[in-house]
């Protein structure tokens, strides 16, 4: 859910998060029921306090494709960033750009004229949150869960994306430990283009490997 | 610990099935399929053991294998130079010696 | 879904599980304070729980309460199922507050 911040991010400027009544806004069901005596329960044992959630879902919030965005742009300006990134991408990400601890393994993957990457987790919903900010919907759907490793060809056309079929596809299924980031094909008619403007091109589907950065028009 | 297969060696992936309650991080599709090892992704704790709560799990070496998409899925009609990539971890993998 | 025995419910890869919607929802408070619980609680040392228990948990839910509850949803289904397992929260305990909590919103 990589999607710019949302009216929810502007309550947190209140003590609202914890103990507030429920808003019209959100659902009210049995799991919405089990889920707050959960979080009074685990407050009042002490194991963690209103303002500990508070500050995780501001830690949470401020991850994004945009970070993912620099760092292709970076690569595709940078080719000794570029080799370090394909090397080993949580180091060559923690040495050159100012983030936060990075949680898990990143396996940096590029896409060439000979080569289309794309990420999926098909036991469960694993995904670069770091780089990416939190996962869409439909990467944790089940259509895309199953299809993606049998069908790719024809799950990327439900996407809009047409990989020419001499590209070898390159499935990569996060099972266990690492994480993946996809650099993008960098598009014609970028030449000259500063790093800043070029991350304004990179979107998240594009770094999951669903869809191409288009060549501006 | 130091890695039982290296980068670049054919594996075939235990064609196990085991029954819950169990964690299993080794897809189903992917089990008694033949690949090579792409990387030794590290060590890590066995997954297996972790979900039960066994947070002094064994460390134990964990690998990406790349498989041809034609050898994974019957009838499979993409290109066939299509490949998938999966992460598994040493015990799910078996020598594969006549598939160099 | 699958017609083998041996394969879990959760494990769906190569399988046709429909068409692919690309839209996206933004995710809500109570969906972003379930999962920030589960970070704090895997963050602490030792944990209280960790993600492969998470998904242990959630890979046991009956397939058709899989296939029904949303994302978080099952989240905070697999995170009481484990912390009562545990003996972390007492199920009873748990129960009433859940039902206290219903009382108050309604």
């Amino acid at each position: 859910m990589p999607h710019d911040p949302h009216e929810h991010d502007h309550a947190h400027d209140h003590d609202h998060d914890d103990h507030a009544p429920v808003t019209e806004a959100e659902p009210n069901g049995p799991y919405q029921h089990l889920a707050n005596a959960t979080r009074e329960l685990l407050i009042e044992k002490g194991y963690f306090g209103p303002d500990d959630i508070r500050r995780m879902i501001e830690r949470i919030d401020e991850r994004s494709p945009a970070l993912g965005a620099k760092i292709v742009a970076r690569a595709w300006t940078d080719p000794e960033f570029r080799a370090r990134l394909l090397a080993s991408g949580r180091q060559a990400i923690e040495d050159t750009f100012d983030t936060d601890v990075i949680a898990a393994d990143l396996v940096v993957v590029e896409n060439t004229d000979a080569i289309h990457n794309v990420v999926v987790c098909t036991l469960c919903s694993c995904y670069p949150v770091f780089v990416l900010g939190r996962p869409p919907d439909w990467y944790k759907s089940y259509a895309y869960r199953s299809r993606v490793v049998r069908e790719p060809r024809a799950v990327l056309r439900e996407f809009g994306t047409q990989i020419a079929d001499d590209r070898e596809i390159r499935v990569h299924d996060s099972t266990a430990d690492m994480r993946y980031l996809v650099v993008p094909k960098r598009p014609e008619g970028t030449d000259g283009w500063d790093e800043e403007a070029l991350a304004g091109i990179v979107t998240r589907d594009t770094m999951v490997g669903v869809a191409e950065v288009p060549t501006p028009a | 610990m130091s890695a039982r297969f290296s980068v670049g060696e054919p594996v075939t992936v235990r064609a196990a099935f085991p029954t819950p309650p169990c964690h299993i991080r080794t897809p189903f599709y992917i089990r008694g399929k033949t690949g090579k090892v792409e990387r030794i992704c590290g060590e890590f704790r066995n997954p297996e053991q972790l979900a039960f709560g066994n947070y002094a799990a064994d460390v134990i070496p964990l690998y990406r294998v790349r498989f041809d998409q034609a050898r994974v899925w019957p009838g499979y009609d993409g290109n066939p130079k299509d490949t998938i990539e999966v992460e598994i971890f040493e015990h799910w993998l078996e020598p594969a010696p006549g598939d160099r | 879904m699958s017609d083998d025995p041996f394969r879990q419910h959760h494990d769906m890869g190569g399988l046709d599980r429909g068409a692919i919607s690309p839209d996206s929802h933004e995710i809500a408070l109570w969906e972003k304070r379930i999962e920030s619980m589960v970070r704090l609680l895997s963050m602490r040392d030792p944990p209280i729980v960790t993600v492969d228990e998470m998904r242990r948990g959630i890979e046991e839910l009956p397939p058709e309460l899989y296939d029904t509850l949303s994302y978080y949803e099952r989240w905070i289904a697999s995170l009481t199922n484990i912390l009562v397992e545990k003996g972390v929260l007492d199920a009873d305990e748990l129960k009433a507050r859940a039902a206290a909590d219903a009382e108050r919103s309604s």
